[in-house]
């Protein structure tokens, strides 16, 4: 009986000491990663990094195009995708009890939320880089907004169905019709849930490489024309960071620097207001 | 004429309401029509490789542009190789993660370690290529490589996937990279759905004599199987589909081989590297056709396990 209990012990803590030494493997990836751009990003980053454009192999620049670029088509590419995806996630949450479309949408949305993102980059390729014939920031807009598009429509409707019914029927017993109680009392009392999703969007494409490769593609000069090829720190990290050259690489350790931190503060900005948001009720 | 008044006000906000529910309902229509529309594009603009090649697209390894022979088994059994690999490292360490999380730590740990786990998963995917290149593949081709080599490269069965030559690019990488990658989306599921269980039922587990381990394998883990199968299900999709990341480390070599430590390539990596330089339609229109496979691949693994715990999620409901 004893050993039969040792046994059971003993297999307790092999496999707890496991899980703690899982959650160290986690934690030491993340850590030797942000150490690594660290050390590589922290001496290339200057001012000029956002002054100059990118250089010509073998001289002094920076990314300031590639940054613009990226913003440039980050906001657009929101301004875009969000109200498509809020209005879509409202049908599922609100109107979307009877009938066979809100299941299949739904259905389609969680798909198209993992769906590959370069497949998408392929797909604004074939129905608009061809038909204008060029690469253009346009291109790389479009490719982005379709991935805004399902994680909006995810978090609408999640933070939606959290809001008390009570609330809906108390706004249309004042004989509010149902397109205010929608817009004016449902989406605003769940206004911080969607703003988090519409964050971890932006945090999400801006760091979107794939679908930008064949869309956007890149421009050595700083440009404001979207309708023209169109620098972003993605795609000019991915070929600096291929290329032979070691300034270019060291831009590339800098843009990647700039980039991981933006994400994460945007990841941390939405975690924490979401959280204050659940605080207050 | 008040009456009058309310009838109009009446009218036009019902047309509002009209107006906003066939808003919405355009919206949602449009995730349904952008499905569709990919689909058709992709499969309009591979058209001239599926003519060309047929069936056999996906059993030839050949990828010639010269001479304008293509196949997929190659990218194909490269971006299957690496997901599994993914897959195999990334479970038993997320479920380790997420008993940690939801049973080991102390409570003021619990949410910054949480929060921890979640940023791994917001890196951007050209951060772990890049790192992977420049600091992962050089430790991996000096010191682990030859230990394969040497170790499990002398096994009976095995040794054809595990020797080869210490160039550090190669599938295994490649496959490791991923799993890193994938590790955050199947640990945070995980951890989510470890919290739903009653605490009355663990009580009582613990209450029987229960250890930890068995609370966890034994009560929690049937408990919950259906959201741990979907985030696994998750991460392979993501795996799957993950581009940046491969494309660094995996080599882009078009050969076959058994050999986990020789480079290959994943559809996702061909795509990224080769598209913008095809020359020629056929080229391009065999580059589409990969990600069509892709596309399919993905979106089979995501319907699969949206099945599941669709069926998973109604067979709790009857027991319950």
């Amino acid at each position: 009986m004893f050993s039969l209990y040792a046994r059971r012990r003993l297999i307790n803590t092999i496999s707890l000491t496991i899980s703690v030494l899982a959650m160290a493997f986690g934690l030491f990836w993340l850590g030797w990663i942000l150490v690594t751009l660290l050390i590589q990003g922290l001496p290339a980053l200057s001012t000029t990094i956002f002054t100059q454009t990118t250089p010509p192999p073998g001289s002094q620049g920076g990314l300031s195009n590639a940054i613009w670029g990226s913003l440039m088509m980050t906001f657009m590419a929101t301004i875009i995708g969000t109200p498509i995806g809020i209005l879509a996630g409202t049908y599922l949450a609100e109107f979307g009890q009877r009938g066979w479309l809100s299941p299949v949408t739904r259905f389609i949305n969680d798909i198209l939320l993992s769906a590959p993102s370069i497949v998408i980059g392929l797909f604004i390729y074939a129905v608009y880089v061809i038909k204008v014939g060029h690469f253009s920031g346009w291109g790389g807009t479009f490719a982005l907004s379709i991935i805004v598009i399902p994680v909006v429509i995810r978090t609408t409707e999640n933070m939606l169905r959290l809001i008390p019914n009570s609330l809906r029927e108390a706004a249309a017993a004042l004989g509010a019709p149902q397109w205010k109680v929608i817009t004016f009392v449902t989406l605003r009392a769940a206004r911080a849930g969607i703003l988090t999703g519409i964050l971890l969007a932006i945090a999400r494409i801006s760091g979107e490489t794939a679908p930008l490769l064949f869309t956007a593609l890149n421009n050595q000069f700083f440009s404001y024309n979207m309708n023209q090829p169109m620098a972003n720190l993605p795609v000019v990290i991915f070929q600096f960071a291929m290329s032979p050259y070691d300034d270019w690489r060291s831009l590339a350790w800098a843009g990647a620097l700039i980039i991981t931190f933006s994400v994460l503060t945007l990841n941390i900005v939405a975690r924490v207001m979401f959280r204050q948001k659940a605080n207050t009720h | 004429m008040s009456t009058q008044l309310r009838d109009s006000q009446l009218k036009r906000q019902n047309l509002l309401d009209i107006l906003f529910r066939n808003l919405t309902r355009f919206c949602a229509f449009g995730v349904l029509a952008l499905l569709l529309s990919i689909i058709a594009s992709l499969v309009v603009s591979s058209s001239l490789a599926m003519h060309e090649f047929g069936f056999g697209f996906l059993t030839s390894a050949d990828w010639n542009p010269v001479t304008d022979k293509f196949g997929a088994l190659v990218p194909i059994a490269g971006t299957l190789a690496t997901s599994i690999i993914a897959l195999l490292i990334a479970i038993p360490v997320s479920f380790g993660i997420a008993i940690f999380l939801t049973e080991l730590s102390p409570q003021w740990m619990r949410r910054p370690l949480g929060v921890a786990i979640e940023l791994l998963a917001g890196i951007p995917s050209i951060i772990y290529g890049m790192w992977g290149l420049f600091v992962f593949v050089p430790i991996f081709a000096d010191h682990i490589e030859p230990w394969i080599n040497d170790n499990l490269g002398q096994l009976p069965v095995i040794s054809p996937l595990f020797s080869g030559p210490n160039l550090g690019i190669s599938v295994l990488a490649a496959g490791i990279i991923l799993a890193i990658m994938i590790i955050p989306f199947i640990a945070s599921v995980m951890r989510d759905v470890f919290d739903v269980v009653p605490t009355l039922l663990k009580e009582s587990a613990y209450g029987l004599g229960a250890t930890t381990w068995e609370v966890m394998y034994q009560v929690v883990l049937p408990y919950t199987k259906i959201g741990v199968v979907g985030g696994i299900m998750l991460g392979l999709g993501r795996a799957l589909g993950e581009t940046m990341a491969i494309t660094f480390v995996i080599g882009n070599a078009h050969q076959l081989s058994a050999s986990l430590l020789k480079p290959g390539n994943s559809i996702s990596s061909a795509l990224a590297n080769e598209f913008t330089e095809a020359v020629g339609d056929l080229y391009t229109s065999a580059l589409v056709e990969l990600g069509l496979i892709l596309f399919f691949i993905t979106f089979v693994v995501l319907s699969l396990a949206r099945f599941m715990l669709y069926r998973l999620a109604q067979r709790e409901g009857h027991g319950a």
